[in-house]
């Protein structure tokens, strides 16, 4: 089985961000990145489909240089190529935009899957797979926690489980090739390995540029500006030591709130 | 038509199997109302299924001119086929925007629709304003983002649940038309089967019953820490809760979720601790009667909604606050 897996880099999680002087963007110096979350658990699931039906896993991203690292932290886990599509200007490209330079990187491989996350922590547009598959014109499925292969000879029909709103899920049984956007939960994610770092190392990333790709890169809808959040709610804050603060907020619970 | 189209979803309710148009569709109605106020359009709304005549009768009696997107391939949702039929009202219809409402559902087919019609969709919107300018969230609820479609078409959006109010949708008006539309759908067209819902693992947990919840999150970085999070909500006599990372790690049950994929509450308080407020976790909870949050980011945009905060370390805070409750309650 040949599995196309589309990774994003993005901002850690816990890392501060700040509005850049041109307000379109943040300031991206001093960022740390990491892999999207729910492009891991798309690995995830794609390393363990090639365990048990053997082929490949190639993972492709789009971005600057840095992103190299992601790519390789993707192959430390066990992915055997890449594809760098290099592109410094992944933010003043929509949805379509980025969909359209991933697809023209996927098409040439005619996988039987290609998987990618849910959403992505920075833009969180939740889109991206799911145009993918409109522009390769394969059926697709989203919010997808685990995929089973219906004929281990032909792996021309899949089932997957979906998660519905509420706590409810969904079977749904489509044909491969197909595009699946993987939900976060599905699987435990694994660790790279020292000797899967290692070899990471000697596996082929190619990289491509976004102008070799050469596609439609004119946006029809632009990210204006970015601001601050406005408040919803004037909130107390606690202030003083741990201890300080705990023995204000009891106090709070107990005479205002009144729940003690 | 060059007006506004709202899609109106349809949720199957477990008694009888009925179905009935979702509260965030109305939601979704009231947004496409103020989209519609500001440039002086007119509303239309859809709803797609097989057998819709007494929900569009519904929707006409409250003075919005409705259009049924019918067809017997559209009884049960999937991807292909209301993308296909959506895709043939919007060409027919030339509507300047197309509101919907940000669901699972939506977001499965919505971004595929926008692409076939060379547009894209404006998702999880939470403000608009004059020009029309979208806002949505960024970052994980960190910052805001205004967008603005520049493209020639249809401009398609989605809007978040509870960011606008379905009061508004209320109207004096006399019932208003009622339109067929039949779209051309092929069964061959469809390529996904779907299968009946089904319920995750039993709920053995009744979070929505619960009065006071202390709910954990990411902050608590590990398993071996969650003992000291139990600890506060016996002293409160609360019922734990969680944000979806912690289920996903297997750390606590997925009974115990709270947010769009688990369950929603509204207690009378509900203490957050160490969750930074991601908007899938929020929209769970935020109808809490007060809202309390512990966390080490100031910028966390769980504080934007808590009515009391403290910003700090939850493993110095946390048995504080256990200590300082035990002593309150004597």
């Amino acid at each position: 089985m040949k599995i196309i897996v589309a990774i994003k880099q993005v901002p850690e999680r816990d890392a501060q961000v700040r509005i850049n002087p041109t307000g379109k963007w943040i300031e991206e110096s001093g960022l740390q990145y990491a892999l999207n979350e729910s492009d891991a658990y798309a690995l995830e699931e794609a390393l363990q489909l090639k365990e048990k039906h053997g082929g490949e896993v190639i993972v492709v991203s789009a971005g600057p240089e840095r992103v190299g690292q992601t790519i390789r932290e993707a192959l430390a886990k066990g992915a055997d190529r890449a594809i760098h599509i290099d592109c410094d200007d992944l933010g003043n490209r929509d949805a379509l935009g980025v969909a359209r330079l991933l697809a023209a990187a996927v098409k040439p491989e005619n996988p039987d899957l290609v998987l990618t996350g849910l959403q992505s922590e920075d833009l969180g547009l939740g889109q991206t797979g799911v145009i993918v598959a409109e522009l390769l014109n394969l059926p697709h499925a989203s919010l997808i926690l685990h995929v089973e292969v219906l004929d281990a000879d032909t792996k021309a029909q899949i089932k997957v489980k979906r998660e519905l709103e509420e706590g409810w899920f969904q079977s749904i049984e489509l044909p491969a090739p197909a595009v699946l956007t993987i939900q976060s939960g599905g699987n435990k994610l694994r660790y790279a390995t020292l000797m899967g770092i290692k070899r990471a190392k000697t596996k082929e990333v190619r990289r491509v540029t976004a102008a070799e790709l050469a596609v439609d890169s004119t946006a029809v809808v632009v990210l204006d500006q970015i601001v601050l959040p406005h408040k919803q709610k004037s909130t107390q804050m606690l202030k003083g030591s741990p201890k300080e603060a705990a023995a204000a907020l009891a106090e709070k619970l107990k005479f205002e709130v009144r729940v003690l | 038509m060059s007006g506004i189209l709202v899609v109106l979803e349809l949720q199957t309710t477990s008694a009888q199997r009925a179905q009935r148009i979702s509260r965030i569709s109305w939601e979704a109605l009231a947004a496409g109302q103020k989209l519609a106020a500001g440039q002086s359009l007119t509303v239309t709304a859809a709803i797609i299924g097989a057998d819709t005549e007494s929900l569009a009768a519904e929707i006409a009696a409250k003075g919005i001119a409705t259009v049924r997107v019918d067809h017997p391939l559209l009884a049960q949702y999937t991807p292909d086929g209301f993308t296909l039929a959506l895709q043939q009202l919007i060409q027919s219809e030339s509507p300047t925007q197309v509101v919907f409402p940000h669901t699972y559902q939506v977001r499965d087919y919505a971004p595929a629709l926008a692409a076939r019609l060379g547009q894209v969709l404006i998702s999880d919107v939470v403000d608009i304003a004059p020009g029309p300018v979208f806002t949505r969230q960024l970052m994980q609820g960190r910052l805001n983002g205004n967008y603005r479609a520049t493209g020639s078409g249809p401009c398609l959006i989605s809007v978040q649940a509870g960011a606008f109010r379905a009061e508004s949708t209320q109207s004096a008006a006399p019932p208003a038309e009622i339109k067929t539309f039949t779209p051309t759908i092929e069964a061959a067209q469809i390529r996904t089967k779907p299968g009946e819902p089904f319920r995750g693992s039993a709920q053995s947990v009744d979070l929505a019953s619960a009065q006071l919840i202390v709910s954990v999150g990411r902050g608590i970085k590990e398993a071996e820490s969650l003992p000291i999070v139990q600890d506060l909500a016996t002293a409160l006599g609360a019922e734990l809760a969680a944000s979806r990372p912690i289920c996903d790690n297997g750390w606590l049950s997925m009974d115990r979720q709270v947010g769009s994929s688990g369950q929603t509450v509204s207690p009378k308080l509900y203490l957050a601790v160490g969750i930074s407020g991601a908007i899938q976790h929020l929209v769970g909870m935020k109808g809490s009667q007060c809202i309390v949050a512990i966390n080490k980011d100031p910028d966390a945009p769980i504080f934007e909604i808590a009515d009391y905060g403290i910003v700090g370390d939850l493993f110095e805070v946390v048995p504080a606050l256990t200590a300082a409750i035990k002593a309150a309650k004597q």
